[in-house]
């Protein structure tokens, strides 16, 4: 116990950071924050209010207590396109976006695996070369450039995937009362299964768009550390101890090999969370990244930051987790320190 | 006697991108119930090839041309998958030299005694726990029971060498090869280790197969000590007789370099040369470049065994 | 340097390796097409042509036309310019500044080690590509700060990579030998250490080139750097993203295509270029 909440407050200075960052980002640069802050229709008169309002006429360090002040009442501003709370509209968002990254993870992760310890388990095989076929040359491909791949293969040409409107036909279905906000999970929660199906329907598109570019790192690492661990002394103790090649498989290489495998899931959850910006765009997922997107391009400056600050910070949580879970895999990780 | 372990004129290459190594030639070995044969040679030559072969656990590049490997009854080199796997861990059991790495690092060091035994025996899920505890205590390893919950890197070398030979001991095989097993452990520890198993073969009349680089320790532990040059058995005999009687060249230039603790750095000697490229073209005996004995003789091929008395023998055609 | 022996062994490997042999004569090319697009290109790449929208593939045009009758082929030729120039630059930049604060840190330790360990790991904390947005959406919509996100974003990856490489040799002979011979310390870490790290640096650079490719046109495609009508890759899979339901493929399968094959060959030279380095690490 006393090791997870060092884990934990090992994650301060990430968050520190994060927030000075974006703080940064938005008083310190050169051009006037007020003019961002007031938007692209401002006029002088509005500037000056929204200075005087946003205390942006003080020091900087007096600024950045404002500002942290603010985070900590859940104050991110208001944005200029829908008018309402940065919070608010981000947290009506993000379940969204939250459940497509967490399908595309599930089918990376799904695929990427088994994937890699059959074809470390088959060296120089047809599935070996089809694995590392598909490592380069997925790793070689724009998410959103699958995604529309994808769209029109599957929607267009073979007429298997239903319209890409984003996670819900609104005029053939109504979405289910909202409990955490994620379709697929509030459907089932209101036991209405054709919500559920078309949601899940909605939903095969985008995520396997997205964990694409996801797979070809899990599947690279998992083939290398199981080759790693295939190839290493107490696997050939195991061996020689007669047990049988399942056991020796999975609880002796398999683990092991999975140290490796939970370092490269930070990087893969930067790439999906990054990614889903992308594939929002694409297929009209009303998630934050849409709303970003929205929000970068009309210069609606506090919900760019709120967006940029809630990803960052979903970030270090994920982080935090992966780090948890290594420990797990690996007890030697809590003796380090 | 009965040969637990008989090793008839095995022949084992390995193919290779760079040519094929000629491993293993026309090797010979026989080790009988509950006595402990060393087999010694400078690294390379040879011996963990043969170890790994006596056990089928021989690496996938490798051929065999020629030979057996019978090991009670159980024709090795033939013997299905399954067979094998049935053996391994249960009749013959093998220790390794660097004890930590050759343990799985993330799993408890006594789960990994007790996947030797849920395999192997009829234990109860319920009584496995115990019988692995059981067994490190046999191995002398001070509180069993906190040490089961132990991982490898909580442990010294020499413990974990201690729960390998646990865990070799466990299904009370009838052989146990040791590779190097004392490499890479103190000079005490090394001892205490030699003594541990020589008293767990003695106590089971269990056969040991020795293989280490170190003569000093094969002559302090062993019955019979087979002396391996290249991939070749030059000289068997009975520890003493190997040691005040050495009839080969090679035997009689390692003993003389092995340091007593009465020598010093000046009175150190080394054999001349190097091992030969196992990949090139050899000639029949393949010491003869390192041999300050060789005449035309002895490339005449095959090299026969002499033998200087019922169970000295000799690969020489100009034995001392 | 051993540089005519190190040329025998690129032609020995290469000549080995066909793969990326192949992938640097397609690179050659797209170098080619963006030093010289605007004179390789059939068409003007700005000209639109009312009369001609949304041509299939056809023999005028080999590529198809867009919504504006401009000629996909002559666009995607001339886009390499803006592509590879931003994902070049950006890289390059990336890469230097990179290699001296990871090189300072790696052989100082100390204080200049934390702090940029520090800052390094406090950009690390941001999904990059959210970040690069933040960044481009704080000083401005422009190639320029794209190119500065895509800088930002790709620092940490050559600073920790050269911090290692000279931790690694900071005590190694010729080194501390440097040292006695009464160097001072940055003389040793720039004129004795960096150069050797340079090959496995390029390996990185190589290996990096293909992501900054990737991240300047995800940028473009959802709205930020490049402006329309200019031709580049990622804008260009943007425009023709709006007629995939109406099966006019080519507008977006082209541009797309031509960035798989950017950043496959980037990845594949790195791959040849770290198997030449170092055949060990090869997986």
């Amino acid at each position: 116990m006393h090791f997870f909440w060092k884990r934990v407050l090992g994650t301060i200075p990430s968050l520190v950071g994060v927030v000075l960052v974006t703080f940064l980002l938005s008083h310190a640069l050169p051009g006037d924050p007020a003019a961002f802050f007031a938007g692209p229709a401002a006029n002088a008169t509005s500037i000056a209010e929204v200075r005087a309002k946003l205390g942006l006429d003080r020091s900087l360090p007096v600024q950045f207590l404002h500002y942290v002040d603010d985070l900590r009442r859940g104050n991110l501003g208001n944005s200029l396109t829908t008018g309402q709370p940065v919070l608010h509209d981000l947290l009506e968002r993000l379940p969204a976006s939250i459940e497509l990254t967490l399908f595309a993870l599930i089918f990376a992760v799904a695929v990427g695996l088994p994937l890699g310890v059959w074809a470390a388990t088959r060296p120089d095989s047809a599935i070996d070369h089809a694995c590392r076929a598909l490592v380069s040359v997925g790793a070689a491909f724009p998410t959103f450039f699958i995604g529309l791949l994808f769209v029109y293969l599957f929607y267009y040409l073979f007429g298997i995937a239903p319209q890409p409107v984003g996670r819900l036909n609104e005029i053939l279905y109504t979405a289910p009362p909202r409990v955490t906000g994620a379709y697929t999970v509030d459907s089932v929660i209101a036991g209405d299964w054709g919500v559920l199906r078309a949601s899940f329907a909605q939903m095969v598109l985008p995520a396997i768009s997205l964990g694409m570019f996801a797979l070809a790192p899990i599947a690279r690492i998992t083939r290398a550390a199981m080759l790693q661990a295939l190839g290493s002394d107490f696997i050939r103790t195991a061996r020689a101890s007669g047990l049988p090649a399942r056991k020796i498989l999975f609880t002796y290489a398999f683990r092991n090999a999975l140290l490796p495998v939970a370092n490269v899931l930070g990087m893969v959850f930067s790439f999906l969370l990054g990614g889903s910006v992308l594939i929002e765009q694409v297929y009209g997922w009303q998630g934050v990244g849409a709303y970003a997107v929205t929000a970068v391009i009309s210069s609606d400056y506090a919900a760019v930051q709120g967006f940029v600050l809630t990803m960052a910070l979903l970030y270090v949580l994920l982080n935090l987790v992966i780090d948890l879970l290594a420990t797990a895999i690996d007890p030697r990780v809590r003796f380090e320190s | 006697m009965t040969a637990v372990l008989a090793i008839e004129d095995l022949s084992l290459v390995f193919r290779t991108r760079h040519g094929t190594v000629q491993a293993l030639e026309d090797v010979s070995l026989t080790v009988d119930r509950g006595e402990i044969v060393g087999v010694v040679g400078e690294s390379g030559s040879g011996k963990s090839v043969m170890a790994y072969a006596a056990l089928g656990l021989q690496d996938p590049a490798a051929r065999i041309l020629g030979g057996r490997i019978v090991f009670g009854g159980l024709d090795v080199l033939n013997a299905a998958p399954d067979v094998m796997a049935a053996t391994r861990g249960r009749e013959i059991a093998m220790i390794f030299q660097s004890p930590r790495t050759a343990l799985n690092p993330i799993r408890k060091v006594g789960l990994q005694i007790a996947d030797v035994l849920l395999e192997h025996t009829a234990v109860r899920r319920s009584d496995v726990r115990q019988q692995a505890i059981d067994a490190l205590a046999r191995v002398r390893i001070p509180d069993p029971e906190r040490r089961y919950e132990a991982y490898p890197f909580e442990l010294s070398g020499g413990m974990c060498q201690r729960v390998m030979i646990a865990m070799a001991l466990a299904c009370s095989p009838s052989l146990l090869i040791a590779d190097e097993p004392t490499t890479g452990l103190d000079v005490t520890t090394q001892a205490v280790i030699m003594d541990l198993i020589r008293e767990m073969s003695r106590g089971a009349r269990m056969s040991t197969l020795l293989i280490t680089h170190d003569l000093a320790v094969a002559g302090e532990y062993c019955d019979r000590i087979a002396v391996m040059h290249a991939g070749h058995i030059v000289e068997e005999a009975p520890t003493v007789e190997l040691l005040q009687r050495p009839a080969h060249p090679y035997t009689r230039q390692l003993l003389a370099s092995t340091p007593t603790p009465q020598s010093t750095i000046d009175q150190l000697v080394s054999i001349p040369g190097q091992l030969p490229d196992l990949r090139s073209e050899l000639p029949a005996c393949r010491f003869s470049a390192r041999c300050d004995r060789h005449v035309s003789a002895c490339d005449e091929r095959p090299l026969p065994w002499t033998a200087l008395s019922p169970n000295h023998l000799v690969r020489c055609r100009v034995p001392l | 340097m051993a540089t005519s022996s190190f040329a025998l062994n690129a032609a020995h490997a290469f000549g080995e390796n066909r793969l990326t042999l192949v992938a640097v004569v397609i690179l050659a090319l797209l170098v080619l097409c963006a030093l010289f697009g605007p004179l390789l290109a059939p068409y003007p790449p700005l000209m639109t042509d009312g009369t001609a929208r949304l041509v299939p593939p056809s023999s005028a045009h080999l590529f198809g036309t867009d919504a504006l009758g401009r000629d996909i082929l002559s666009r995607v030729v001339v886009a390499a310019r803006l592509d590879l120039g931003m994902a070049v630059a950006a890289a390059l930049l990336s890469f230097a500044i990179g290699l001296t604060l990871g090189a300072i840190a790696g052989y100082f330790g100390g204080w200049p080690d934390r702090i940029i360990s520090r800052v390094m790991d406090t950009i690390m904390a941001f999904p990059l590509f959210v970040l690069a947005m933040g960044i481009v959406a704080a000083l401005g919509n422009s190639v320029l700060n794209v190119i500065i996100a895509t800088v930002v974003i790709n620092l940490p990856f050559y600073c920790r990579f050269a911090r290692a490489e000279v931790n690694v040799r900071r005590e190694v002979g010729y080194v501390e030998a440097a040292r006695m011979g009464g160097n001072r310390a940055l003389n040793v870490l720039f004129h004795y250490i960096v150069p050797n790290i340079l090959p496995p640096m390029m390996v990185q650079v190589s290996l990096n080139m293909g992501w900054a490719i990737l991240n300047a046109a995800g940028l473009s495609f959802i709205g930020l750097g490049v402006r329309p009508p200019a031709p580049e890759w990622g804008i260009m899979v943007s425009e023709g993203a709006s007629f995939i339901i109406s099966g006019e493929w080519w507008t977006f399968v082209f541009p797309g295509a031509a960035l798989v094959l950017a950043v496959f060959c980037f990845n594949l030279l790195g791959d040849g270029l770290r198997d030449l380095l170092d055949p060990k690490r090869r997986i």
